[in-house]
């Protein structure tokens, strides 16, 4: 925990910077602009487009500063902590949730939610959970059923389809 | 007496055949969420948001979707208690101080009576708190009349500098986690001068802004999920309760030893409840220690002391409507969940803050009128079945899990139909998830995003007022005072810091 609580602070204030950096932007419409220009109170105008942002990324970076002084002096608890950041069941939760999560987001872009739902919802019940194939079919159909009608039929709101597009011609024909 | 008449016209309404089975969903569905251990109101008012799109294309106003999101939020403070007292888990944040003497009442048997004296205590904290809010709203509402922008971005930055000085979290993250949510709700074009900001490696995703939904969707919907499924490993035990009629009477009877915790927790939970960073966990938690204290029998809290849940319950359910006051009067959110009810408020073409009481009170008092009937509706379901909410708590979580990631990933899509959005949604809840582990909190994240796209337009048009002159939030009357406060409470932390240090460096002293 004490690594990454460091590790993340470094990540946190890099990432502040390059907030800072990029509020520092100049519109590229007018090259006369330096970049840095927006971040201050500009003449008749009040504060510039960069001033809110440009700030607040810099009291980011503070913060993240403040974090790693107060993790070298061991005053917050995840500094002091001698567990691991995530352990081994952390692990393979975030592998096969968070994986299957991302698999499921792939998976939309190819087969459409229509494709990817039963599919994630069959992965998480039947391989994660153990649950039976019945239990497990059920759900997913349902759960498909229910989102075509709700959004497709009923709020007029398509979801993408992908490649299963021309499979839901015939469904339309009969329900819209 | 105009109030009185206003709240009867707004309870009429409220009890109109649509909007009545809205709130009755809205509370089963509370109750449910509220109940289910890792779910909590903000969770069902994150993930159902887009949903109620549909009810505003059917009722073609806002009233109907808010009774229903407000109805969720009632339920949920009802429905903690539930697994609180059955599993020890609590159900929510708001009933963690439930499980103190909820669960050793359900151990020594007395389960049914602890379950009705959350029920009973979670009405009458609501019931209080709702003739508070009747009594306090218009008047507030009608002083934020006359705020100028200086005040109200005033008022914003007691609303950060209170998580900062009284949220109880880590000080450089706390302040970490308001600043990342401020910048995020720049990103996209500036509505001043139109020029484009933050817009990260030229993705057009970026040039719409950061949407509210994607982000409360991804915390509460991805981030918080991951979370509850890494630290509910264990599973746990639910104790038998006795839900005859016979039982529920005689709990009914019992909760007469329960008024001085309710009490407590009712005004106690309401005020709390008004201050951004505190809400219903906090104020549950210093009822419950006011009800200790104040105790002739100190020593049976924690061993079943009815007054134990009742303090707790009555408080959570008060701070949930004292959350309301100031988003409905000021426009800014009291709780996260409040701050996803403010976001559907923009969404649904309301513009929240003291002028909502004048030029829409079509919407305010219907809603107003809702949260008693909700109040109603909840404790009947609640205490009508208990049975049901028993059996539904042994849903595995592995049953509802990918649900509710289908309903995430389905609910942002159809919101915005992009799918930019989805992808956004499921990289920021895989990080909210390691910044939850590391003890960054989310809340003040997600209350920053709501209020920065308010609080930059004021903070600028001020200094531009003012010819960039910061003194402008010192030296207006109602402006400079609640500055003040807001700086006190910003420098809070290190007041104690310095305290403390001169308290050791004393006590070291020979």
């Amino acid at each position: 925990m004490r690594k990454a609580e460091l590790v993340t602070a470094i990540i946190l204030g890099i990432l502040s910077l390059c907030l800072m950096w990029k509020s520092g932007e100049a519109p590229a419409w007018d090259p006369s602009i330096a970049r840095f220009d927006n971040i201050g109170l500009i003449e008749g105008e009040g504060p510039g487009s960069g001033f809110w942002p440009f700030w607040l990324s810099f009291i980011m970076f503070i913060c993240c500063i403040w974090i790693g002084i107060n993790w070298y002096r061991r005053t917050s608890p995840p500094s002091q902590s001698e567990e691991v950041f995530l352990d081994g069941y952390g692990q393979r939760m975030l592998f096969v949730v968070g994986g299957g999560l991302i698999g499921f987001l792939i998976v939309i872009y190819i087969l459409g939610f229509y494709g990817a739902i039963p599919l994630f919802i069959i992965y998480y019940m039947r391989y994660l959970g153990r649950h039976s194939w019945k239990l497990s079919g059920t759900i997913a159909v349902g759960m498909t059923v229910f989102c075509f009608f709700f959004f497709d039929i009923a709020m007029r709101i398509v979801l993408p389809k992908g490649y299963l597009e021309p499979l839901f011609i015939p469904l339309y024909d009969i329900f819209l | 007496m105009d109030v009185f008449i206003s709240l009867l016209d707004g309870i009429m309404v409220a009890l109109e055949p649509m909007n009545l089975g809205l709130a009755v969903l809205g509370v089963v569905v509370g109750l449910f969420v509220g109940a289910m251990p890792g779910l909590g109101s903000v969770n069902g008012v994150a993930i159902l948001l887009p949903f109620t799109f549909v009810i505003q294309s059917f009722t073609g106003g806002a009233t109907s979707p808010m009774i229903f999101l407000a109805a969720i939020y009632y339920g949920a403070m009802y429905g903690g208690a539930i697994s609180s007292i059955t599993l020890g888990i609590p159900g929510a944040s708001t009933a963690v101080s439930t499980t103190f003497d909820g669960r050793p009442m359900a151990l020594s048997g007395r389960a049914h009576i602890a379950l009705v004296a959350a029920a009973l205590a979670s009405f009458a904290g609501g019931t209080i708190s709702n003739i508070m809010f009747t009594g306090f709203a218009p008047i507030l509402a009608s002083v934020a009349l006359s705020f100028g922008d200086p005040e109200v971005f005033a008022l914003m930055l007691m609303a950060f500098a209170t998580f900062i000085g009284l949220g109880g979290d880590d000080i450089p993250k706390t302040i970490f986690s308001i600043c990342i949510g401020l910048v995020l709700a720049t990103v996209g074009f500036d509505i001043v001068s139109g020029e484009p900001r933050l817009i990260f490696f030229d993705i057009t995703g970026f040039s719409h802004g950061i949407r509210f939904l994607v982000l409360a969707i991804g915390v509460y919907g991805i981030g918080e999920m991951l979370w509850t499924i890494n630290t509910n490993r264990y599973g746990s035990s639910m104790t038998q309760v006795d839900v005859s009629a016979r039982n529920i009477i005689d709990a009914i009877k019992e909760f007469r030893h329960a008024k001085r915790g309710t009490l407590i927790g009712s005004f106690l939970g309401f005020f709390v409840g008004i201050l951004p960073a505190a809400g219903a966990t906090p104020g549950a938690l210093m009822a419950y220690g006011v009800a200790k204290l104040t105790s002739k029998d100190q020593s049976s809290f924690g061993k079943g002391n009815i007054n134990g849940i009742a303090a707790p319950e009555a408080a959570n359910n008060s701070a949930s409507t004292g959350a309301m006051l100031p988003m409905m009067t000021l426009g800014i959110p009291g709780s996260p969940t409040t701050a996803v009810l403010l976001a559907g408020m923009v969404i649904w073409g309301l513009q929240p803050g003291p002028l909502l009481f004048t030029n829409q009170p079509d919407f305010v008092w219907p809603l107003i009128g809702s949260f008693y009937i909700s109040n109603v509706i909840a404790v009947l379901v609640n205490l009508a079945f208990i049975p049901v909410f028993l059996w539904m708590l042994r849903m595995p979580f592995t049953i509802l899990a990918p649900m509710i990631f289908v309903l995430s990933l389905v609910g942002t899509y159809a919101a915005y139909l992009d799918m930019f959005d989805v992808s956004l949604m499921v990289l920021v809840g895989i990080a909210a998830f390691f910044l939850r582990i590391l003890d960054y909190p989310v809340a003040p994240a997600v209350l920053a995003i709501v209020l920065g796209p308010i609080a930059e337009p004021k903070l600028r048009q001020s200094l531009l007022f003012s010819d960039g002159d910061f003194s402008i939030f010192f030296t207006r009357p109602i402006a400079g005072p609640i500055t003040v406060i807001a700086l006190i409470l910003i420098l809070l932390p290190l007041i104690k810091f310095i305290k403390n240090k001169f308290i050791t460096k004393k006590a070291e002293q020979p």
